[in-house]
């Protein structure tokens, strides 16, 4: 009746896992009856759950991922004390635990932490530098956010029902087939990212769509802000690269359910294939990460030195040299593999030619520095951060990429500290940026500074001083995802790397705070104007937060840099004498269909994972019943009258001529 | 379909190409739709190819098992190979009634592609159950695996097709040629006609190759 569900499932002889499960059920249940008896219920269907609003799909995407960055830190934390403790000894993780945690800290991280933070930032800002009203698919926006949504739900159920994988990350065979892995924790593993990666897999074909096909006029491809450059690059590899990883889960779930011989060791199956197939999706997934905080940065730089961006051309020329070279680099995560000098050699040279379009795009934005007016509010500050660590984290990179160096550090801390670097110092640092830069456009307040800026100041040297010593403990010989060790030399910087852990940690309480303090000062931080940074693209165009259907008409744009080419002419002409005629818009209406789609996805996943068979036929026959359901709907738009428009895009225009008339008293 | 495009002189642009296209503003929803259909058709061939990669690494694997020229029946082949291509026409002619808003050729060219889809998908079921039957299953060997997924990948998504074909038929029955309607048909029929991309690719790598070693 319920497959291999028992009551044995639930780790009653576990103390942490326990705990810590019930420690988000209890906050999950006290946010959900919170909301009940205040009666937020209604509104949150009504104007969240079923939003197929690119905005505040972006907004849910960004949450998610901070709540997950939370859980992920946990493990991070749990995992630097076990090293710091486990000195001759087992410290206090028994070591089927700690293989769970590092597995979940990078299964968490990756996919549902850096992913839905850079698509949920995409998602909110990108149609607004297009000067659009929406997504090319809204609907299917919802959609891909709940189904990420699902997969995130599925791993933290793990916690408690069963387990997670052992196997690392990217669960490798033979150590993840059934014969080695007997439990539920790679079933876990694989079908939350197949069913995150269908919503992941949507969400770029719906930017992609968006970015070649809904431009405002006159928005020519290289007039496009540069963010929206790097959304196109970054969408096009997870168009590329996703179906990869959902093959080659799909093949290892074969091999574990239906006994096929893709990577077993018997009946010539190829363990080694499973390695070039994943980092054939892999590689192209750092970049799907990174070039989105490239954009963020080339956005933030431009806009507080007051300058365009350096080199602009060079830039876009650079983007998409990355989107092409980071599919002929896969095999540098093997060299140990074997594969011989000259396929090492071409391997490692590709991997070096990478570095060079990145170091263009360090110089653009060291130019683009040069000679500006500076701000260094929050933003800016992890924009400079990131450029010193990354450019540490690309050395290292580069250094690993010769094949005989990556022979003695292949799999070891080194390596751990290189991919921590170049990930937290580009990624999270990006996704930091972005989040102090457009949450006032999302929100309507700005951001608490002195908080933002104890929180950018913890981090970054809370960063340092955790993994600099990994680098050391690397050098050393300390191999990756030990549980104990005996080797005196590693302990200082194992002791070194947890006090940094406990830095970090201050900057995200202190990052909790900024919000908290900010959401109390709304009213002081509030952005009345939208255009809070003095911004140059086209989001800082309409108020903050925008109205449903963003612009009231599509910007005319002349070039790049489009918003600030209107400020000027606006300025000369004292913005708008002559108000223009305003027509009713259509928007497309909220929806369901994703939220409920994900709930019978979750069902079917968990079923899966179960072998519950009945349950997965329920589940899937759901899903096709909610997609006929939708596609037999009437109406999918809803129209906005011409004068309530009027009222919405003619408060914002009085704000804007305030400041315009206030700065010429100036 | 306001694709036309203007010219115009670029005010702000910093690097004074001078006469410069603009572009026209967002592309009308059809074109939208298709072309975002188009994307997610791509990204499904590239999972195919995965599939074909992991048969290009494995077909010789056999673990003492058969080979692809003692199991493959040319005839039957043949026969799927038909099958397919006559529907893509039968497809074709479907969508150009829909395009023309003719309900009886509508209906006969979707019903006829139905049953060309089912006849397939009958002799790909025959010929698997034929082989698990003589203990040739996926689990015998890694060649027979891959072999297995590669032609079921492609099986399973005729079979999605096959669904969305009926979907779309009783949505033209009930609501008629709706401009939604329409788009989601123009999708179908991208959707079938790809299908044929990869068998034909399908019958080239593993049935004729297959046979010939």
């Amino acid at each position: 009746m319920l497959g291999k569900l028992d009551w044995s499932a639930i780790p009653f002889d576990q103390p942490i896992p326990l705990i810590a499960g019930a420690v988000v059920l209890v906050a999950i249940l006290g946010v959900l009856a919170w909301v009940v008896v205040k009666g937020h219920l209604p509104y949150l269907w009504r104007e969240w759950i079923t939003s197929v609003d690119h905005k505040r799909i972006g907004v849910m995407y960004v949450l998610l991922a901070s709540v997950m960055l939370l859980r992920g830190g946990s493990d991070a934390i749990m995992m630097r004390i076990q090293q710091a403790v486990a000195y001759q000894s087992q410290g206090y993780l028994p070591p089927e635990h700690y293989n769970q945690i590092f597995s979940a800290h990078g299964t968490i991280m990756i996919f549902f932490v850096a992913m839905p933070f850079v698509i949920g930032l995409m998602n909110l800002i990108v149609p607004l530098q297009l000067g659009v009203r929406d997504v090319a698919f809204p609907t299917l926006n919802s959609v891909g956010f709940w189904l990420t949504a699902t997969g995130a739900l599925l791993v933290n159920v793990s916690l408690v029902v069963g387990e997670f994988a052992r196997t690392g990350w990217l669960a490798f065979p033979p150590l993840s087939q059934l014969s080695y892995s007997p439990g539920v924790g790679v079933d876990y593993y694989a079908w939350s990212l197949q069913i995150s990666g269908v919503g992941t897999l949507v969400a770029g074909i719906n930017l992609v769509t968006t970015v070649l096909k809904l431009r405002t006029r006159g928005m020519n491809y290289l007039r496009m802000p540069m963010f929206c450059w790097t959304t196109l690059a970054s969408n096009l590899l997870i168009v590329a690269a996703f179906p990869i990883l959902t093959a080659t889960l799909a093949m290892l779930l074969l091999d574990r359910y239906l006994g096929f011989h893709f990577f077993t060791n018997e009946a010539g199956g190829n363990v080694m294939m499973f390695m070039n197939l994943i980092w054939a999706w892999g590689h192209p997934e750092v970049y799907i990460l990174v070039l989105p905080a490239f954009g963020i940065f080339s956005e933030v730089v431009s806009t507080f030195s007051g300058k365009a961006l350096f080199g602009y051309r060079s830039m876009v020329l650079a983007t998409m040299a990355i989107c092409v070279i980071s599919f002929m680099v896969w095999l540098h995560h093997f060299f140990t593999m074997g594969a011989g000098p000259n396929v090492n050699a071409i391997f490692g040279i590709a991997s070096m030619i990478i570095a060079v379009p990145t170091g263009v795009k360090i110089y653009n934005w060291l130019f683009t520095m040069y000679g500006g007016r500076i701000r260094f509010a929050t933003p800016m500050l992890w924009a400079v951060g990131f450029m010193v660590t990354f450019i540490i984290g690309g050395l290292t990179g580069v250094l690993v990429a010769v094949p005989p160096a990556d022979f003695m550090l292949h799999n070891s801390m080194f390596l751990v500290a290189h991919f921590h670097n170049v990930i937290i110092g580009g990624v999270l640092f990006g996704a930091f940026a972005g989040f102090e830069y457009w949450f006032p456009k999302a929100f309507g307040f700005r951001l608490d500074e002195r908080w933002g800026k104890a929180a950018f100041w913890f981090t970054f040297l809370g960063f340092y001083v955790t993994f600099i010593p990994l680098y050391a403990a690397g050098m050393l010989g300390m191999t990756r995802r030990l549980q104990h060790y005996d080797v005196a030399a590693w302990r200082p910087w194992m002791l070194v790397a947890a006090a940094g852990m406990a830095v970090l940690t201050i900057g995200v309480i202190c990052q909790i705070m900024q919000l908290v303090v900010s959401i109390r000062n709304r009213e002081a931080l509030r952005d009345r104007t939208g255009d809070p940074w003095d911004g140059r693209s086209l989001e800082w165009a309409t108020s903050s937060p925008p109205p449903v259907f963003n612009f009231a008409f599509h910007p005319d744009v002349r070039g790049e840099d489009a918003y600030w080419d209107m400020k000027i002419r606006a300025q000369q002409q004292l913005l708008g004498h002559d108000l223009p005629e305003y027509h009713d818009i259509d928007m497309p209406r909220n929806s369901p269909t994703g939220f409920v789609c994900a709930f019978f996805a979750t069902i079917m996943g968990f079923a899966l994972i179960w072998h519950i068979w009945w349950m997965v036929i329920l589940g899937g026959l759901g899903a096709f019943a909610t997609f006929v359901a939708f596609a037999w709907r009437d109406h999918d738009e809803y129209v906005i009258p011409a004068a309530e428009v009027a009222r919405i895009d003619r408060a914002n225009i009085e704000e804007r001529r305030n400041l315009v008339s206030m700065a010429g008293a100036v | 379909m306001a694709m036309t495009e203007t010219v115009g002189r670029a005010h702000a642009d910093p690097h004074h190409i001078g006469l410069v296209i603009e572009h026209p503003g967002p592309a009308p929803k059809r074109i939208v739709t298709a072309y975002g259909f188009w994307v997610f058709l791509l990204s499904d061939i590239v999972m195919f190819s995965c599939f074909f990669a992991a048969y290009a690494v494995l077909h010789g694997q056999t673990a003492d098992g058969p080979k692809g020229s003692e199991i493959f029946e040319q005839r039957n082949v043949a026969i799927e190979t038909v099958c397919l291509l006559l529907s893509s026409f039968t497809c074709g002619m479907a969508s150009i009634a829909a395009d023309t808003r003719n309900r009886f050729w509508f209906y006969l060219g979707m019903a006829v592609t139905c049953a060309l889809g089912l006849i397939f998908l009958a002799i790909e079921f025959r010929e698997f159950a034929d082989l698990v039957a003589r203990g040739y299953g996926p689990s015998r060997s890694a060649f027979l695996t891959a072999f297995f997924s590669l032609v079921g990948c492609h099986g399973l998504h005729v079979s999605a097709g096959v669904l969305w074909l009926l979907t779309m038929m009783a949505q033209v029955f009930a609501k008629g040629f709706r401009a939604d309607i329409l788009r989601r048909m123009m999708c179908f029929a991208l959707f079938w006609h790809a299908l044929d991309i990869i068998w034909v690719a399908v019958f080239s790598v593993v049935y004729l190759l297959g046979s010939a070693v």
